[in-house]
């Protein structure tokens, strides 16, 4: 049942390399900002998962400080940015 | 893999959880790819945010408790985030975006949606 799990942890990594990968052609072609803002939210969630499946498919704990950073810096960079759209600066006096 | 053998109440579960959470993150994000516009591109990415990290954090949670040999729950820190900030991205790109389709359609219009 382990190699199971191992072919599990590679097609879960290799679905998000795909997600990423998309992401990435949205992040490109996107019409408007906010179709690039969301796409740069997007390779934001699914590096996060890679960084957790790093975590279990290596068996090491260190990759989870990663993770929950690259999730802290997601959002504040997401938020920040739609919020420079909404007003045109991210810090109102 | 490392040599460590894994027990079955882990491998199985794991197993289910992570294909499940593969395959919504893909779905996930061909709908950010494929759908028309941006209010329908909004609906692709929340599966990931939502199945996709709740399923792999799971299965990252069943891992380290077996590791350890006793339960570990410092997972749900990230569950926790995640569900509390997408939400929030969400609702704030909402806003922006319908300010720049008003926007575009008439020029003096304030922020919180009444034309000026």
């Amino acid at each position: 049942m382990n190699e199971v799990f191992g072919y599990a942890v590679w097609f879960a990594q290799i679905c998000a390399g795909l997600a990423m990968l998309n992401a990435t052609i949205r992040l490109f072609i996107g019409p408007a900002a906010q179709d690039r803002i969301l796409a740069l939210d997007s390779v934001y969630t699914n590096g996060m998962l890679m960084l957790l499946l790093l975590g279990v498919r290596s068996r090491s704990p260190a990759y989870f400080d990663i993770a929950l950073l690259i999730a802290l810096f997601g959002f504040v960079g997401s938020v920040s940015l739609a919020k420079f759209l909404l007003r045109g600066e991210v810090v109102e006096p | 893999m490392t040599a460590e053998t894994l027990p079955l109440w882990v491998t199985i579960p794991g197993t289910v959880l992570l294909v499940v959470a593969g395959i919504a993150t893909l779905i996930g994000s061909f709908g950010l790819l494929r759908l028309r516009d941006f209010f329908s591109r909004m609906h692709g990415p929340s599966m990931t945010n939502t199945v996709g990290v709740g399923a792999t954090l799971v299965a990252s949670m069943l891992v380290s408790s077996a590791l350890a040999g006793q339960p570990i729950l410092h997972e749900l820190l990230i569950t926790l985030f995640v569900s509390m900030s997408a939400p929030i991205t969400a609702i704030t790109l909402l806003q922006a975006a319908l300010y720049r389709n008003k926007a575009r359609h008439s020029r003096d219009v304030t922020p919180d949606g009444s034309s000026a």
